[in-house]
């Protein structure tokens, strides 16, 4: 079972929440957690463990050889993203804007722009017990996440397909990133605040996953600091609140520090328990 | 004119980027144009209540289309497609949209010429009245779209035109969470970063990254600790990283549960009496110095 934990806004508790079902879990279970939050990836202050392998993860973009090219200007006419540019006398590649459709590289009559390799993020694994945990950082300074995120569904696949529960901690927003993120989730739980900036950042999140057709639930963390709108909303959308977290500065405390809290914090465990009683209900009546 | 632009940024979300953009605005007043070009979850519209006067879609990025009645099955497309945006459905080459890149390769290289790219919706622009007494140019990403660093630039664009007609020498922009393109196309171009963190390992780790990535931009940065009483130790700890990487050490903000209150009434902390209006109050004060002694 491949359960999401995203959001919309940032800052509402996904890592909070990934990082303390996994390692609950995996106080009984098998467990696999995967950051997929590449641009900003913070799991791993959480959780410790044995590393098992590091992974470079490459893009492919092509390489200007002068000497083959007799500056016809097709590579610079045929990319749409700006990623080669014909510059008097010669070609300037932005890597970071090339999408690797190869078109360049591929219809150059002489051959002159071959691909290369170009390092753009990293994969680690790390293993503690029972869990698994899967770390992808995108390198500073590239712009496309998806494609890592990608690359890193597809390793979790054909590495880890004999852990049953596996948790995808995704990035904030709800473009592109997200939808690769939650991918082929089984279930999405959205994490909001209830506050004005919660609330229409759960909406725009909760429109996302219905086009991608995704079973939600929500989850309220820092209950009690605004006020009943997000509640209200979930009710009128039919939304399942699964569980909610009173705002509680020993969990900020905790979490500053870099430390687990469900098991300090009884309101952390409840949700935890709440939100897997949740994704273990058969499925009748999806969002 | 030159326009002095000052982007608002976090790496890490839910730090207040948003909450202290907003305040600067109203501080501003009319003196500057706003842009929220967080478009993946725009909030800013929730405190500065802009009228959204003027709106057109805007289409960035292609999307391939294919014309089955010129199709004859060769299958090319498909072959030179590296995003697999491109299958055999019932018979028919067909482009699954959420996949397609819009690189124009499949258009090229078909022998009937049966493949044209097509312009893709990526959202709507609006240009707003606020009221601060200013204007304010922000978006909403389309569904399910793709390449909001487009969207971005184009809010950003809009936003330089407005300052312009208007004989505005500030912008303020409010970034989005994150390290990659949209947070990057809202930098170039900029003169000053104000980031915006709070003490935590995660905020710290996340300030560390998108520091990296104004250096090599080769802004100048200031930086807002936001709750910075909720751990002492670990706002030493950012304090020593902005001294050591030379950012202007802005403000220490409380936390204070007025800026959830002031939200909900859809005003921002600035409107409130409260130490972090009065702070926030501060540092425009030093931002306006900044951009006195640079324009």
């Amino acid at each position: 079972m491949k359960i999401a934990i995203a959001s919309g806004k940032g800052g509402t508790g996904k890592t909070l929440l990934s990082t303390n079902l996994a390692a609950w879990l995996a106080l009984s279970q098998p467990v696999l957690l995967v950051d997929l939050d590449v641009e900003e990836p913070n799991d791993s202050i959480f959780i410790n463990g044995k590393e098992e392998s590091v992974t470079s993860f490459y893009t492919m973009v092509p390489e200007w050889k002068p000497r083959q090219c007799t500056l016809c200007g097709l590579c610079s006419e045929v990319c749409k993203f700006h990623a080669v540019i014909q510059l008097g006398d010669r070609i300037a590649v932005f890597d970071d804007l090339c999408h690797s459709c190869y078109a360049c590289s591929e219809l150059c009559p002489t051959g002159a722009l071959p691909m290369r390799k170009f390092k753009s993020g990293e994969v680690r694994s790390l293993s503690s017990g029972n869990l698994r945990f899967v770390e992808s950082r995108l390198e500073v300074g590239r712009e496309q996440p998806v494609p890592l995120i990608r690359y890193t569904h597809e390793l979790v696949d054909s590495r880890y397909s004999d852990v049953v529960i596996q948790i995808f901690d995704c990035p904030p927003g709800t473009s592109c990133p997200v939808v690769a993120a939650v991918g082929r989730a089984d279930l999405v739980i959205l994490v909001t605040e209830p506050t004005p900036f919660g609330l229409n950042d759960l909406k725009l999140a909760v429109d996302t996953m219905r086009i991608l057709g995704k079973r939600c639930g929500v989850v309220i963390n820092r209950q009690g600091v605004g006020n009943d709108s997000v509640i209200e909303y979930c009710k009128q959308e039919r939304l399942p609140v699964i569980a909610g977290i009173s705002f509680n500065r020993d969990i900020a405390g905790y979490y500053a520090r870099g430390e687990l809290a469900f098991d300090k914090i009884g309101t952390v465990a409840e949700a935890l328990r709440q939100i897997m009683e949740f994704a273990l209900t058969p499925v009748n009546d999806g969002i | 004119m030159m326009v002095y632009e000052v982007v608002i940024l976090s790496g890490k979300g839910g730090t207040g980027k948003t909450s202290v953009a907003a305040s600067l605005a109203v501080l501003a007043g009319s003196s500057a144009v706003v842009a929220d070009c967080d478009v993946d979850a725009a909030n800013m519209h929730l405190l500065l209540r802009p009228d959204f006067g003027r709106r057109y879609p805007f289409y960035g990025g292609e999307l391939a289309v294919i014309d089955q009645e010129r199709c004859n099955r060769c299958g090319l497309c498909a072959d030179v497609c590296r995003f697999r945006a491109i299958s055999l459905v019932n018979g028919r080459y067909t482009i699954q949209e959420p996949d397609c890149e819009g690189c124009g390769y499949c258009a090229r290289v078909c022998p009937e010429q049966a493949i044209a790219m097509r312009d893709r919706l990526s959202g709507t622009v609006f240009v707003s009245a606020i009221r601060s007494g200013s204007t304010m140019v922000h978006a909403r990403l389309a569904a399910g779209a793709e390449n909001s660093g487009k969207l971005v630039a184009r809010v950003r664009q809009e936003a330089r035109e407005v300052a312009d007609l208007s004989g505005l020498r500030l912008m303020l922009i409010d970034g989005a969470p994150g390290i990659g393109c949209p947070v990057i196309s809202s930098l170039s171009g900029a003169h000053y970063v104000i980031l915006v963190t709070e003490p935590s390992q995660p905020a710290l780790h996340d300030l560390e990254r998108i520091h990296r990535l104004i250096r090599n931009f080769r802004i100048p940065a200031g930086c807002i600790i936001n709750k910075h009483d909720l751990d002492r130790e670990k706002t030493a700890q950012i304090r020593d990283f902005l001294s050591l990487n030379q950012i202007d050490h802005l403000a220490d903000i409380p936390y204070d549960e007025r800026f959830t209150g002031a939200m909900i009434e859809e005003k921002t902390i600035v409107e409130t009496e409260s130490p972090a209006g009065q702070l926030l109050s501060r540092v425009w004060d030093l931002l306006q110095m900044k951009i006195i002694n640079k324009t």
